[in-house]
């Protein structure tokens, strides 16, 4: 069985709320964080809209020593302080340990290293003018960059692992520090992930032809999981971190529990069986639920809302189809669903955190957030799970248990079983 | 540029890399910038690289690494202005 696993703290950057209190606020009343960026229309961007954090460095003052702050350009890195810092302060714990927790470790992902600090890089040193890039560039481009950060300042000691699995990191980090604390190798860990889509990310995937183009003039609507209409998803940035605990642990400090992760799986459909390098294999995907609940302990039957990964492309009708053959329930059967998408856009690693942020309030404050932009929803989801499952408002419900899930490129798969916790 | 003067420019270009600004605005010529700033070893390299743009000088690896205190930063940012003038 292992140790039970509970949630104790929160942190978020969103498009559409920093902090807790104002994310919430966003999800019970559907609003949106994508805006039209101008800077996207010059570059020539088929998609010109983004979900971005209305994040300002001042907000990191008393996250981190000035000295530290000072020098600090990588945005990613920025946002995964914020979030963890703020989860870690809402478990109701000092920023500033004296001592080494050893108890405590830490595993944040992220995809890309910011390029905005390694453009810098590139432009000196091909200017020979390397000498003058200072100490602070290398720490900001390595992967494990956002993890040093956040341990440093609150002095973890125990693993501490930066987890990189494209738009299933975040999923994934939250399921690792549990499996830590659930094998008794850990007491406590702060998990999450972070992303910043700078313009050379963006232009990747908008190469791809994978992103939005049809509601630049409109970008509050251009994000639609699920809808006819659908024609691609909006990147998004920004981070989303816990504090998990093992049980006792929470207890013995009087903590608040928000919940508690029952379990999950982490798998690849390994390129096979229809998987490639952009596109998940759908027995890969039935099996990362399937042994998620199991994992979990639990029957689909007791799944009240999936929390999907959904990110408005033609994927989604086939993600649904998946999740009804996972949890053999279809129809009216089938639990509710939602995309936090809808709002904030694809966060890519970020995705997972912040989605299961919103997957946590929705079961502390029972309710299901509305899927904006769903005026049009496509026919063949119709088919398979029918409209009733479909909040296009928000729905106040008792809300026990979440499976959430991402997939990634690379065939790659998470999905996390969370649940009100009950002693 | 007198000892005086120089000493008072680089508390500015110190400034950012530490914690402790009460200490900085008494900083004499035997204030250690490791011991007494507390000033992360790591950020000594930025501090070399805002003097020299500061100062409009070039400071080589060899003087550099005698830039441990401050009356140590005046003799080879003085030395450093006058072979420029």
């Amino acid at each position: 069985m292992g140790n039970r696993v509970v949630i104790t703290g929160l942190g978020v950057v969103s498009p559409n709320g920093i902090g807790v209190p104002d994310f919430l606020h966003a999800l019970q009343n559907g609003i949106s964080g994508i805006k039209y960026v101008p800077e996207y229309e010059e570059l020539k961007f088929n998609c010109q809209v983004a979900g971005q954090p209305n994040f300002e460095w001042e907000q990191l003052h008393n996250y981190i020593s000035e000295t530290s702050l000072y020098g600090l350009k990588g945005k990613g890195i920025a946002y995964g302080i914020k979030a963890a810092l703020d989860a870690w302060m809402d478990a109701g714990n000092p920023i500033v340990s004296e001592e080494t927790l050893w108890e405590t470790g830490c595993v944040f992902g992220s995809s890309v290293a910011d390029t905005d600090v390694i453009k810098n890089a590139i432009t000196r040193v091909d200017a020979k003018e390397s000498k003058k890039l200072g100490s602070r560039v290398v720490e900001q481009i390595m992967n494990s960059g956002i993890t040093a950060y956040i341990s440093g300042r609150l002095g973890l000691g125990n693993k501490i692992i930066n987890n990189s699995a494209a738009c299933a990191t975040g999923t994934q980090a939250i399921l690792i520090g549990h499996e830590y604390i659930k094998y008794g190798m850990a007491k406590r860990m702060v998990v999450g992930s972070s992303e910043f889509v700078d313009r050379y990310v963006f232009g990747g995937f908008d190469s791809m032809r994978v992103l939005s183009r049809k509601f630049n003039d409109q970008p509050e609507r251009a994000s639609r999981p699920m809808s006819l209409s659908a024609g691609g998803f909006v990147p998004g940035s920004g981070a989303g971190a816990f504090v998990l605990e093992d049980l006792d642990f929470a207890l013995q400090r009087g903590a608040t529990i928000y919940a508690e992760v029952l379990g999950g799986s982490t798998n690849s459909g390994g390129q096979r069986n229809g998987g490639t390098m952009t596109a998940p294999s759908s027995v890969g995907v039935i099996r990362c639920i399937e042994d998620a609940l199991t994992d979990a302990n639990i029957s689909p039957a007791a799944i009240d809302l999936v929390s999907g990964h959904l990110t408005a492309t033609i994927a989604d009708k086939l993600e649904i189809q998946n999740w009804t053959e996972a949890l053999k329930r279809k129809g009216d059967d089938f639990p509710l669903v939602n995309s936090v998408k809808s709002m904030i856009g694809h966060c890519l690693s970020a995705a997972g955190s912040i989605e299961a942020v919103a997957a946590v309030l929705q079961i502390k404050h029972n309710f299901a957030h509305a899927n904006i932009n769903l005026e049009d929803p496509n026919p063949e989801i119709l088919e398979l799970i029918g409209a009733n499952n479909l909040p296009v408002t928000k729905v106040d419900r008792e809300i026990n248990v979440i499976a959430k899930a991402n997939f990634g490129f690379g065939d790659v798969n998470s999905c996390l079983i969370i649940s009100k916790y009950n002693n | 540029m007198d000892r005086t003067t120089i000493l008072s420019e680089l508390k500015k270009v110190l400034a950012p890399y530490t914690e402790n600004k009460a200490m900085l605005d008494g900083i004499n010529e035997d204030t250690d910038l490791i011991k007494d700033l507390k000033i992360n070893s790591a950020n000594l390299v930025d501090i070399i690289i805002d003097a020299e743009s500061q100062y409009n000088i070039e400071i080589d690896f060899d003087a550099a690494e005698k830039m441990y205190n401050v009356g140590n930063c005046i003799d080879v940012i003085s030395e450093k202005l006058n072979r420029t003038v």
